[in-house]
């Protein structure tokens, strides 16, 4: 794996470092319940946005204009009167639609390949890895920028673009689990009882190496929503009046002056989003590590 | 280590070259194609006809079988030539060499702030006997890595220039224009460094070697940066690949947010023009940037620890 690249470029030195003296503890329910708050809230947002705000989040008021955050619009209003909070919350539908796609084509595809690499092994595993080891060399931002180049813009494609830059991480991570499942005593039982190869990986590898891989899910989630987000921010997301967390932000840069909270408050939504979905891999997953 | 470092640029090489086919596979021989992306998509639509879209084919090539436009792309790449821009007509390297030395000096200046920051909270985070400090040290990398980069910068122009008036916001190239892109660029990988750093401090530390220095009469300071800091920073080492990545991403938001130009400005131009040739330069360039970090770290190895030996065994085959 490491002849190509030389040094791995995700796994810090000789290998995991299982026996640090004591695993940092990062609070333990003290954190995590605000993290379970924060993620329901912004899939209640997603899925119904009337319900948490009044304002629609198209129709201005222009002589609202540009008012600061208060008891009326929690968010303040923007240069052309609509309610920024309300932008948020049905922004978060976009967004967070785009997240989960993303995630989903990653966990896919890269599942996917890394499952059957790992399983056939041999010359396609060779070929498979090569690939992977390549495309991890390119920057994820700028490797989904390149297929956005090809696909075209908006949510969709922008989440598809993030989901095929995830692919090699899955596949890798995928792999490894497999190439350990497979060398274990009841993989060796079931086909030595004549288990057929197709029902062996369905039965037995797939099931067994699936929770570090959907751990990496929740890891990737916040990953994804920072790269949605950037990508919407550099215009490449939704045509302008639907918002998105990024291109809110985006819309504010003209007003960093005198509206300090276009800006502030969609970009602290994003921070608080990653944090939260962060802290809930963890507990799903304390070994979880970076490996993007 | 003469026969090693030639081996380990003829890997380079071959890493090069499957970027660059990866790279024709992706933008050429997907749905669309160049031409075609070229004149429905960017900001402005431009109307052709067919026989014109047809002479713009013949004379990019693209009405070429792909195996024979692969061949003779490859063989122009050989020789540093990979094509021009579709939009401007001006040849990718030109374009990426005229944006390249603003983004080095950004970037380079970015990489110096992430090593003393990320480094300086590690070293910090396990020097202290304070835990409640040691505690506040290790939270802040993780919502380091959590802020958006363009919202970082925002923020910075927000309160630095615009509210304490101390240095200038946007669209400034002297010295002092540098100083919040480069903060804002490095804050990812700071945070990165932090983390790795700082696991193997701890790793470290709690090796019998550290217990012995102490027991000898050792300083804690000596203890700390002389030995476990020495060993702690190996592994840290190895992400020097994914940090020059890191950077190089990151410059693609920051000199947007900031209004520099550079090889990110250039970048989100290209896409936004669905410019394949460009694209694929900066994508190149990306690969280029990767190996070359990997290998000067693999290089600097056998002096950061002596008991790496570059000598005849293969370093193949040590999979995570």
């Amino acid at each position: 794996m490491t002849a190509l690249t030389g040094a791995p470029p995700a796994t810090p030195g000789p290998g995991p470092v299982p026996d640090a003296p004591r695993p940092p503890r990062h609070g333990g329910l003290a954190s995590l319940v605000p993290a379970v708050a924060t993620v329901a809230l912004l899939l209640g947002w997603a899925v119904l946005p009337a319900l948490f705000t009044g304002h629609d989040p198209l129709l201005g008021d222009t002589s609202r204009a540009l008012h600061p955050p208060g008891t009326q619009s929690w968010f303040g209003t923007d240069q052309l009167g609509r309610d920024l909070y309300a932008r948020v919350v049905h922004g978060s539908s976009l967004t967070l639609r785009a997240t989960f796609l993303a995630v989903g084509v990653g966990l896919a595809g890269g599942g996917l390949l890394g499952l059957v690499s790992g399983f056939v092994g041999g010359r396609l595993d060779g070929v498979v890895m090569r690939c992977v080891d390549v495309v991890q060399a390119i920057p994820g931002l700028l490797l989904s920028m390149a297929l956005i180049a090809v696909l075209g813009f908006g949510t969709v494609n922008v989440a598809l673009a993030v989901g095929l830059g995830f692919v090699a991480v899955f596949a890798r991570v995928t792999r490894a689990e497999v190439l350990r499942v497979s060398t274990s005593t009841y993989v060796e039982a079931a086909h030595a009882g004549g288990v057929r190869r197709p029902s062996v990986l369905v039965r037995h590898v797939l099931p067994n190496s699936a929770a570090p891989v959907l751990a990496l899910a929740a890891v990737q989630f916040g990953q994804a929503v920072l790269a949605v987000s950037a990508l919407s921010f550099l215009g490449f997301g939704a045509a302008p009046p639907a918002p998105e967390w990024g291109s809110l932000v985006a819309e504010g840069r003209d007003y960093l002056v005198t509206a300090w909270w276009l800006t502030t408050l969609p970009g602290l939504v994003v921070v608080a989003t990653v944090l939260a979905t962060h802290r809930i891999s963890q507990a799903l997953d304390p070994e979880a590590r970076r490996r993007t | 280590m003469l026969r090693y470092a030639a081996r380990r640029l003829l890997q380079s090489a071959v890493v090069l070259w499957a970027a660059y086919t990866l790279s024709f596979a992706l933008l050429f021989l997907l749905p669309a194609d160049a031409v075609t992306l070229m004149l429905s998509g960017g900001a402005d639509e431009v109307f052709a006809s067919p026989e014109q879209e047809a002479e713009l084919r013949a004379r990019w090539g693209f009405d070429q079988p792909p195996a024979v436009q692969y061949a003779s792309l490859l063989g122009r790449a050989l020789t540093g030539d990979l094509g021009a821009s579709l939009t401007t007509g001006q040849p990718v390297t030109a374009a990426i060499a005229e944006a390249l030395p603003a983004t080095a000096q950004l970037a380079g200046t970015a990489l110096v702030l992430s090593i003393l920051l990320g480094g300086g909270f590690a070293v910090a985070a396990s020097y202290t006997r304070s835990p409640r400090l040691a505690r506040v040290l290790r939270a802040l990398p993780p919502l380091g890595v959590a802020m958006p980069t363009f919202w970082v910068g925002l923020i910075l122009i927000q309160v630095v220039s615009f509210q304490w008036g101390l240095l200038p916001a946007l669209g400034d190239t002297t010295a002092a224009g540098l100083v919040l892109p480069a903060v804002t660029l490095s804050l990812p990988g700071a945070a990165l460094i932090a983390q790795v750093l700082g696991t193997g401090l701890t790793t470290q530390l709690g090796l019998p070697y550290v217990a012995t220095a102490r027991a000898k009469g050792a300083s804690r300071p000596r203890v700390h940066l002389g030995h476990a800091l020495r060993n702690a920073a190996i592994p840290s080492l190895t992400l020097a690949g994914v940090l020059a990545g890191e950077l190089l991403a990151g410059a693609i938001v920051v000199e947007t947010v900031f209004s520099r130009p550079g090889i990110g400005r250039l970048t989100s131009t290209a896409v936004g023009a669905q410019d394949l040739p460009l694209v694929q330069g900066i994508v190149l360039l990306a690969a280029a940037v990767f190996v070359l970090a990997n290998l000067v770290v693999d290089l600097l190895y056998p002096l950061v620890d002596p008991r790496v030996d570059l000598g005849p065994r293969t370093p193949s085959g040590a999979a995570p």
